[in-house]
C-alpha cells in the first residue's frame, strides 16, 4: 500500500469515528439491566417451580432450567420476537443462555435458502461454533492443569 | 433461592456485557467469548461459585454460567477419572445444555422463517 492509501485510511479512519453516534451509556446499560435481569428471574423462577414440583436434585433443577430457557430463547426468535426485544436491550439479551439460543436459531434460519445441510446446518454454529471451541478448549486447560496440581500434590 | 439476587446479579452481569459492547466497541460474538471464558477461569480460582450460591439463575443464566458448568465439570472429571476426565468431564456437565441448543435451534429454524427485519 502506498504511503497516500495510508494517509487517506487514516483519515478516513477519523471519519467514521467522528460520525458514527456516540452510545447513550445510561440508557443502554439500564435496559441490559432490566431485560437481563428479568430474563434471570424468570430462569429462577422456572428453577423453583421444577425443583418443588418435581423433585428434582439442585443440580438437575439447574440443568432442566437451562434447556427450557433455551428452548424459550430459540422459539422466541423463531416467532422473530427475540429480535424486538434484542434491539433494545442489547447485552441484556445477549449475555443470558437464552441469547446464545438466539445467536443459533437465527443465522440458521436467515440462511435457510442455501439448503438444509449447508445453511441450517451449517450456519447453526456461525456464533455458538466459536463459543463452544473457547469455552471447551479453555475448560479443558484448566482440567489439566488441575490434573497436575494434584499429582504434583499440594 | 431469591428472585432480587437473581434480578440483580443476572442484570449487573448483562450490564457488564453493555459497557464492553458499548465501550470498547466489540461485537457480540467477542462478548460472548470474553463471558464464557471468563466464568471458566472465574470458576478455576474459586471466584464463581460463591456467586452461583447467592444469586442461583442470576449466575448460572448468563454465559459465564455455561462457562462455570464447563470448568466445574472438568474438575469433577479429573476428580473420577484423572486426566482423562479434564477431557470428558466439561462437555459432560453441559451436554444436556449443547443438545438442547442444537435440537430446538435446528427445529425452530426448520419451522420458521426469517422476518423481514422491523
Amino acid at each position: 500500500m502506498s504511503n497516500n492509501q495510508l494517509k487517506r485510511n487514516e483519515l478516513y479512519g477519523q471519519y467514521v469515528k467522528e460520525r458514527s453516534p456516540k452510545p447513550n451509556y445510561i440508557k443502554n446499560c439500564l435496559w441490559a439491566f432490566v431485560v437481563g435481569g428479568a430474563i434471570c428471574t424468570l430462569g429462577q423462577f422456572i428453577h423453583n417451580t421444577i425443583e418443588n414440583k418435581m423433585e428434582l436434585t439442585h443440580l438437575e433443577a439447574t440443568n432442566a432450567t437451562i434447556l427450557i430457557m433455551i428452548f424459550i430463547g430459540s422459539l422466541l426468535t423463531g416467532l422473530g420476537v427475540y429480535d424486538v426485544i434484542g434491539k433494545r436491550a442489547g447485552a441484556g439479551s445477549i449475555v443470558p443462555i437464552t441469547g446464545f439460543a438466539n445467536s443459533i436459531v437465527a443465522p440458521a434460519m436467515e440462511f435457510k435458502k442455501e439448503g438444509y445441510i449447508l445453511g441450517v446446518g451449517a450456519k447453526l454454529f456461525s456464533l455458538a461454533g466459536p463459543v463452544l471451541v473457547y469455552g471447551i478448549t479453555a475448560s479443558v486447560l484448566v482440567g489439566i492443569l488441575y490434573y497436575f496440581i494434584l499429582t504434583i500434590g499440594v | 433461592m431469591g428472585y432480587i439476587q437473581a434480578f440483580i446479579v443476572g442484570g449487573i452481569i448483562c450490564v457488564i456485557g453493555q459497557l464492553l459492547m458499548d465501550g470498547t466497541r466489540l461485537t457480540s460474538p467477542y462478548v460472548l467469548i470474553i463471558f464464557v471464558t471468563s466464568g471458566v477461569i472465574l470458576t478455576a480460582v474459586g471466584l464463581y461459585e460463591p456467586l452461583v450460591n447467592f444469586a442461583g439463575a442470576g449466575a448460572t443464566i448468563p454465559l459465564p454460567g455455561f462457562g462455570y458448568s464447563l470448568a466445574k465439570g472438568a474438575f469433577k472429571g479429573v476428580n473420577e477419572q484423572g486426566l482423562l476426565g479434564a477431557f470428558t468431564g466439561g462437555v459432560k456437565a453441559t451436554s444436556g445444555g449443547i443438545t438442547a441448543a442444537i435440537v430446538f435451534g435446528y427445529l425452530m429454524a426448520i419451522l420458521f422463517n426469517a422476518k423481514t427485519k422491523p
